[in-house]
């Protein structure tokens, strides 16, 4: 496997965007990624396009896009993991450069979840779990899959509605300050623990928003990062996939996502480096007890003391491990498809140290970033470690 | 709030899928029965809950359908508020996943316990149910 950097990245406004259709969404986000590599479609012989798809009224996403962005003819493939399907993009084009089929690929990611009502997405992502068995006589909803983590959570390690409220304190801040994210607007621990119960102990400020966008990455083998005069490029030093059970009930417990501690552990080993000598990340923070249980899964913690990590500051720009500082899947917006590719769109603009505000930017000496986007309910999970 | 953009509205289709139950029919006719069956592998003697006619770890196809205790212990549970489209018309739900004496998981509604009153680690009862909408199903009750 040869080197590959990331040479060109583009995100849309994450946001309820009515004003486009799927096809003219994504090119809000591969647009810009061309302009910032330097490149256009003709260099690109590879696409791969992450979407989980099913509330918009397209079947065959990859080909749309590729059509309206001007990328017809390259080789295409339709990336579904699930909430974890732009990683699977990613991952898919960076195999691609990495084993040295093309030397150029891009990877889009895009959703547009807002053409059904809100009972309709509950819905369709409710089913994604295992359909026959947990929702046809249960009506199981999302954050009810993640409501009973957080329940076991709490059981077992004294985890507290406070302590998820300070997630989405945490990330709302962020958020503020992040161009592209959905909620524009700060709030409060009381805010989050007043809100109305969407399935306890979460309530609507512990969920992400339903959000349309888009984000787009383009990666390049070495010899054409100098061959495009690339400044910055940012380097794929690690990156690690695993999967669980479709059924909840045959998984070990609910304080943690197995495929999430494995995805970390080979990536870290891919990269050579560990928990520690990571910097900045993105972690899968669907609902606030994700992003507790991800500090844990990942290792910047022990188990069972997600709680104690941000209770104390330690994921804030500041702090040891900075997560989510573009406002996380929580505030920033999760468009399922698009959210591997636009955590890999934020972990680029940090190690180039091109954060929009300078508040949000964190300060680097090892340039090392990682991204963690869980798929389901930890049925999908993809790890990935960048440096500068 | 601004107003509204234009939009088109799609043809609207209805999907129902005919999900196929040949290989787990005896579950279903079980709980007609009052009873709650499961599969074992009679090769590595693995138990599956829910049921499976295929062994994922020895890939073997040759199993037995054993019947189940009722008892259970409730590892993790959550109270829906806010439901999906095709369960708007019930009640605020409690879902439950409980540990029967076997080692088998299940996920099921928690019913008759408020929500104040449900604790990690209370003993339940798995009991088999045809709904009033004739669907069949289980539920946990507490004992």
């Amino acid at each position: 496997m040869r080197k590959v950097a990331i040479i060109g990245v583009g995100n849309s406004k994450f946001g309820a965007r009515q004003d486009v259709n799927l096809a003219e969404l994504a090119f809000e986000a591969v647009k810009p990624a061309f302009e910032d590599a330097g490149v256009t479609g003709k260099d690109i012989p590879f696409v791969t396009l992450g979407s989980a798809g099913g509330w918009y009224e397209e079947t065959l996403p990859a080909v749309v896009t590729a059509e309206y962005c001007g990328l017809t003819g390259a080789g295409l493939v339709h990336c579904e993991a699930a909430c974890a399907s732009g990683s699977a993009a990613f991952a898919t084009a960076y195999l691609d450069v990495a084993s040295g089929h093309n030397d150029v690929a891009m990877a889009v990611g895009v959703e547009k979840m807002r053409e059904v009502d809100t009972p309709t997405i509950l819905e369709l992502i409710g089913r994604a779990g295992y359909y026959f068995w947990e929702f046809h006589n249960f009506g199981i909803t999302f954050p009810a899959y993640y409501a009973l983590h957080a329940t076991a959570h709490m059981a077992k390690y004294g985890t507290t509605e406070e302590d998820l409220a300070l997630v989405s304190v945490k990330n709302h801040k962020y958020a503020a300050m992040n161009p592209v994210a959905h909620f524009q607007r700060v709030i409060t621990v009381k805010d989050a623990l007043e809100a109305p119960a969407i399935a306890w102990p979460l309530k609507l400020y512990d969920c992400c928003p339903v959000t349309d966008g888009a984000s787009a990455i383009i990666l390049a083998s070495e010899e054409k990062v100098k061959e495009f005069k690339i400044d910055t490029p940012v380097w794929v030093a690690g990156i690690g996939y695993s999967s669980g059970t479709a059924n909840l009930t045959n998984r070990e417990n609910y304080v943690g996502l197995t495929a999430a501690a494995h995805a970390a552990q080979r990536a870290f080993k891919d990269a050579g480096v560990g928990p520690d000598d990571i910097e900045v990340a993105t972690a899968h923070d669907c609902f606030t007890i994700a992003e507790i249980m991800a500090y844990e899964d990942i290792g910047f913690c022990k188990k069972g003391e997600g709680a104690k990590l941000i209770r104390e500051g330690q994921t804030e720009v500041g702090g040891k491990i900075p997560v989510n500082v573009d406002g996380g899947l929580k505030a920033k917006g999760h468009p399922i498809g698009a959210t591997g590719c636009s955590m890999i769109y934020e972990l680029t603009k940090q190690l180039r140290g091109e954060a929009e505000k300078r508040q949000r930017q964190v300060p680097l000496k090892k340039y090392l970033a990682l991204a963690h986007n869980v798929g389901g309910t930890g049925h999908y999970c993809y790890v990935t470690i960048l440096r500068r | 709030m601004a107003a509204a953009l234009p939009t088109l509205k799609s043809r609207p289709l209805s999907l129902t899928y005919e999900i196929p139950i040949s290989k787990t029919k005896k579950f279903w006719n079980e709980i007609k029965e009052g009873k709650i069956y499961t599969t074992k592998c009679k090769k590595c003697g693995r138990l599956f809950f829910p049921p499976v006619a295929d062994c994922p770890t020895c890939l073997s196809s040759d199993i037995e359908w054993v019947e189940l205790s009722n008892e259970a212990e409730i590892e993790t549970f959550t109270h829906v508020s806010v439901l999906p489209a095709t369960f708007q018309k019930y009640e605020p739900y409690t879902i439950a996943i409980g540990r029967l004496r076997e080692g088998v998981r299940v996920l099921a509604w928690l019913k008759d316990v408020k929500l104040e009153d449900t604790k990690v680690g209370m003993k339940v009862k798995l009991v088999p149910k045809v709904s009033s909408e004739g669907m069949l199903t289980y539920e946990f009750l507490p004992i």
